[in-house]
């Protein structure tokens, strides 16, 4: 009497990818190699890590710090570089005010430092660059859309990407100047001449819902939870359906 | 050991109630889930348990409400890390609800899925024995929607992606079968005493 359950609703649940369990259990040594700016509160930490098995857009992976006590800190973080980078990986990290890990990463860690990291993990957000995506990201939420941007890009698809991506001001929009026209930045406080200034509203999802790629957006949303409500909300309204969004939410 | 340079962490007292790798979230309460928060109403709640079951059945709002009350008082646990003390749920013991149904003697596990087409799979042996609850009060005041409200499962002994948000039914099967996380690189059980986050740990 053995059957397999598939759950009557709608919710996009198979993953879009085989998440390899070995890659996922295993911690390996990552070195920090180059550490960039991206803007006053966020920076760039790129990693050599040797056996790395590869990743797609849109993964995270865990990473930890271990005390000398042997305490240890675990928290999961985006990839925000393309796949196509052999041996080596690029996190953006947000410096969070008291913030255990992304302050040892902002105030200590230099080129050459050791972490440990596993993954990727979890195949749910990723996008292999096969369907139409619309991406909307807040803050750190970026990460993942720009490992996905970056994709894009390298790989010189033609199938449609959208980017709505949100920031304070200018000055804290992370990746400012890798962004073409396939990017809309909205600025919550403050903008540059003849920009408004406000929260993302209908306005700027309905243009990009009105020009709907033939099957449709598959959507990607990811921030903090606030944002996460706040967008999945707005794209519903604007009649995206809702098991063709999936959230990354950062807590 | 792989020290890292500098780093030392927060200050910390030891806590026997923190299983490893989790730390004290205090008064947050992080929302982790992959989906759109559903708009759902008690009038649109409904649970059902059938698969290897005696008599299939499905309860509403007010007939799941006719059963025994039943509370959980004790602490949670995310696979992201965070862990939150001494929280308190209000709902009916699983207990109840699969006493009506009564299980077949081959059952073994039940996938549980969520008015959003969430799954999360279980062995039966920690759906009962007064370890699972269908919830739908927190701290005294109806769950909120991002929470999983109306109602949830809630199995507090399991990491919480087991404890199903917006809880629609379980089916009851005679085999292990994957759900939504654990296909996507979870472990299979999750037990965060023993650290079960990934298949593979
Ligand atoms: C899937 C996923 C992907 C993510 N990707 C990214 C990413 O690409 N970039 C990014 O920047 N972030 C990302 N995050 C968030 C990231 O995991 C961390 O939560 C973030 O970096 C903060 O960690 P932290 O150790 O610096 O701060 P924490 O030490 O966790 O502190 C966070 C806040 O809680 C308070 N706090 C927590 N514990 C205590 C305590 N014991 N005592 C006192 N105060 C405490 C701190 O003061 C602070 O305000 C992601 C999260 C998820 C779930």
């Amino acid at each position: 009497m053995t059957e397999t359950f598939t759950p009557p609703t709608r919710f996009a649940v198979p993953g879009r990818i085989a998440v390899s369990k070995r890659a996922a259990a295993v911690w390996q040594t990552a070195t920090i190699t180059e550490i960039h700016r991206e803007t006053p509160h966020a920076a760039t930490f790129r990693l050599a890590v040797p056996a790395w098995a590869g990743h797609l857009p849109g993964q995270h992976l865990m990473l930890r710090l271990t005390a000398e006590d042997g305490y240890v800190a675990q928290r999961h973080y985006s990839i925000a570089s393309a796949p196509d980078d052999a041996g080596h990986i690029e996190l953006t990290l947000d410096h969070v005010e008291g913030g255990e890990v992304s302050g040892w990463f902002h105030t200590v860690a230099k080129p050459g430092d050791t972490v440990e990291v596993r993954g990727p993990l979890s195949g749910f957000f990723a996008w292999p660059g096969d369907r139409p995506a619309l991406l909307v990201g807040a803050g750190s939420g970026v990460v993942p859309l720009m490992s996905m941007v970056r994709h894009h890009k390298a790989r010189g698809l033609d199938v449609p990407l959208r980017l709505l991506v949100s920031a304070r001001s200018p000055e804290e929009l992370i990746y400012a100047r890798e962004y073409g026209a396939e990017t809309t930045p909205v600025f919550t406080r403050s903008a540059p001449e003849g920009v408004r200034v406000g929260r993302m509203a209908a306005a700027h999802v309905a243009p990009l819902l009105a020009e709907q790629p033939p099957g449709g957006w598959e959507a990607y949303v990811c921030g903090s939870n606030g944002f996460a409500e706040h967008a999945s909300r707005l794209l519903v309204a604007a009649g995206q359906p809702v098991h063709r969004i999936r959230i990354e939410r950062f807590g | 050991m792989n020290v890292t340079r500098g780093f030392t962490g927060r200050p910390r007292v030891p806590n026997a109630a923190l299983p490893p790798g989790q730390y004290d979230a205090g008064d947050d309460w992080p929302v982790l889930s992959a989906e759109v928060t559903p708009e759902l109403t008690p009038a649109d709640w409904s649970f059902r348990v059938d698969g290897l079951v005696e008599e299939p059945r499905s309860w509403s709002w007010e007939q799941a409400h006719e059963l025994p009350a039943s509370a959980y008082e004790g602490d949670i646990h995310c696979v992201t890390s965070w862990s939150k003390f001494g929280v308190r749920f209000g709902g009916v013991a699983l207990d109840a609800f699969l006493d009506v149904v009564r299980l077949h003697v081959s059952a073994t596990h039940a996938v549980a899925y969520s008015h959003t087409g969430y799954t999360t799979n279980l062995p039966l042996a920690d759906l009962t024995g007064g370890r699972a609850w269908i919830a739908w009060e927190f701290d005294g005041e109806p769950l909120a929607p991002e929470h999983g409200g109306p109602a949830r499962l809630l199995v507090p002994h399991l990491y919480f992606w087991k404890s199903a948000k917006w809880i629609a039914g379980l089916r009851i099967l005679d085999h292990d079968e994957p759900g939504f996380w654990e296909q996507n690189g979870y472990h299979a059980r999750g037990n965060p005493w023993e650290e079960q986050r990934y298949s593979g740990d």
